[in-house]
């Protein structure tokens, strides 16, 4: 018999239990940086379990947070001079609002996770705090029942932990409350703008060899010749969609996504028109194809903001879609046509 | 107007307040300010602040809360009509991808 085993097995179940600090390193920014443009951001995410920071005993607090990275980074470099266990839940490596939305994030999978990590032999007292933002997954008053751990709600931001903790687990109404700020709007922007990327390429090759057409044919020299004004428009409308109408969000008319974008589309057309003329069938083919696309980019920013619902982006899409697929189909022939005049 | 607020009269929320018990949970969980409660029970802020994220009606013990609730995405929505299934912020095909 192995006495090195038996030994091993007397010591604290928490003896190997991972411990983490609460300071990023370069590779932690320079991962963060690196998923807010949307590289490798399918695949970061850590290993699910229970996790030590400073050096917590059966009376710390519980943190519960999923297994994307970004999250658990946000969460572990908040609880600087805390001890306190971090529970990482199995959510796929999507974070906790997102996850909740589509039960990994579950009633389920924190009462499985509660009992996995033994967590009930580890701490004496019978309470884990889950950030508010996780509660359209779990049902609190069902994981008291099942697992005999009291959900407390956290607040919306890791950063207002430490408030909340001298409160006595009290999170204020603004701390309960979901804002979109410029700071936060601006750090989606990228990955949004980097999604569309080989839509848009595909999109500025068509035009392009399409401001080739003439009577005598399709012309590589008309290309060059008049290739830009089409290419400039829909990078114009592109940017207009994603960048400009995002991050303006508050001040742009209209509540509905696509009338937005399709406003950012317009103006983006005005001033690519003044800058640079052209005829008029050209420039009011462009308007339309603009005006579609910047419409359709942020219509789809929906799903990055904070507080657009499942039936107000279903009621705007019943007449967006075959509003853009109608004015890009217009636009389209408008285009084809003014080349053979 | 509340800037950040999405469309008019289209949230499908509904309290049924002869269920509520003033438990207090929907205030606590909503992440728009929707509800107050007022006399022990619970009652709507605003309905037009709700994106039916469904967190109230999952923590109401006692049932006084429905909404249909889902993804407010429109990728997600148009990843529903082509995969003719609910809709899911672009996930549900390829398993194990993260997303929104």
């Amino acid at each position: 018999m192995d006495l090195s085993l038996n030994l091993q097995s007397l010591k604290p179940l928490s003896y190997k239990i991972p411990s983490v600090s609460t300071v990023l390193d370069f590779k932690d920014y320079l991962g963060t940086i690196k998923v807010r443009w949307g590289i490798g951001r399918d695949n970061y995410s850590i290993n699910p379990g229970l996790y030590k920071i400073g050096n917590p005993n059966n009376e710390s607090d519980v943190f519960v947070s999923a297994n994307y990275k970004l999250s658990f980074d946000t969460l572990r470099k908040n609880l600087t001079g805390i001890n306190a266990w971090i529970l990482v839940i199995d959510t796929k490596g999507v974070n906790v609002w997102c996850a909740a939305g589509k039960d990994t994030f579950s009633t389920n999978n924190i009462i499985q996770s509660v009992k996995n990590s033994s967590l009930g032999d580890i701490v004496k007292h019978r309470k884990i705090i889950i950030p508010q933002l996780g509660a359209p997954g779990i049902a609190a008053h069902i994981v008291k029942e099942q697992s005999g751990f009291k959900v407390i709600y956290g607040p919306i931001h890791a950063k207002d932990i430490k408030t909340f903790l001298q409160a006595g687990y009290k999170a204020s109404p603004e701390m309960r409350k979901v804002t979109f700020p410029f700071k936060e709007r601006a750090k989606l922007i990228p990955v949004d703008f980097m999604y569309g990327k080989y839509k848009l390429m595909a999109l500025l090759m068509l035009f392009f060899v399409l401001s080739g057409l003439d009577k005598r044919g399709i012309l590589f020299s008309k290309m060059l010749e008049t290739g830009f004004f089409p290419v400039i428009n829909i990078i114009g409308a592109y940017i207009a969609g994603i960048v400009i109408v995002p991050s303006m969000l508050p001040y742009i008319p209209f509540r509905a996504f696509s009338l937005k974008g399709a406003f950012g589309g317009a103006v983006s057309t005005f001033i690519l028109c003044f800058f640079f003329h052209q005829s008029t069938l050209e420039m009011i083919s462009m308007g339309a194809i603009n005006v579609s696309i910047a419409s359709f980019v942020t219509m789809n920013f929906t799903g990055s903001s904070t507080f657009t619902s499942l039936s107000g982006v279903k009621k705007e899409m019943k007449w967006s879609i075959p509003f853009q697929i109608g004015l890009s189909a217009t636009g389209l022939m408008l285009f084809i046509i003014s080349k053979f005049l | 107007m509340n800037k950040m607020q999405y469309l008019k009269d289209v949230a499908t929320l509904k309290l049924e307040t002869s269920l509520c018990t003033g438990c207090g949970m929907c205030a606590i969980v909503c992440p728009h300010d929707v509800f107050k409660i007022h006399s022990g029970k619970a009652v709507l802020n605003d309905i037009n602040d709700c994106m039916e994220c469904g967190a109230c009606m999952k923590n109401c013990r006692s049932g006084a809360l429905t909404v249909r609730s889902g993804v407010g995405c429109a990728a997600g929505i148009i990843n529903g009509i082509l995969n003719n299934s609910e809709p899911t912020c672009g996930c549900s095909n390829t398993k194990e991808k993260a997303c929104c």
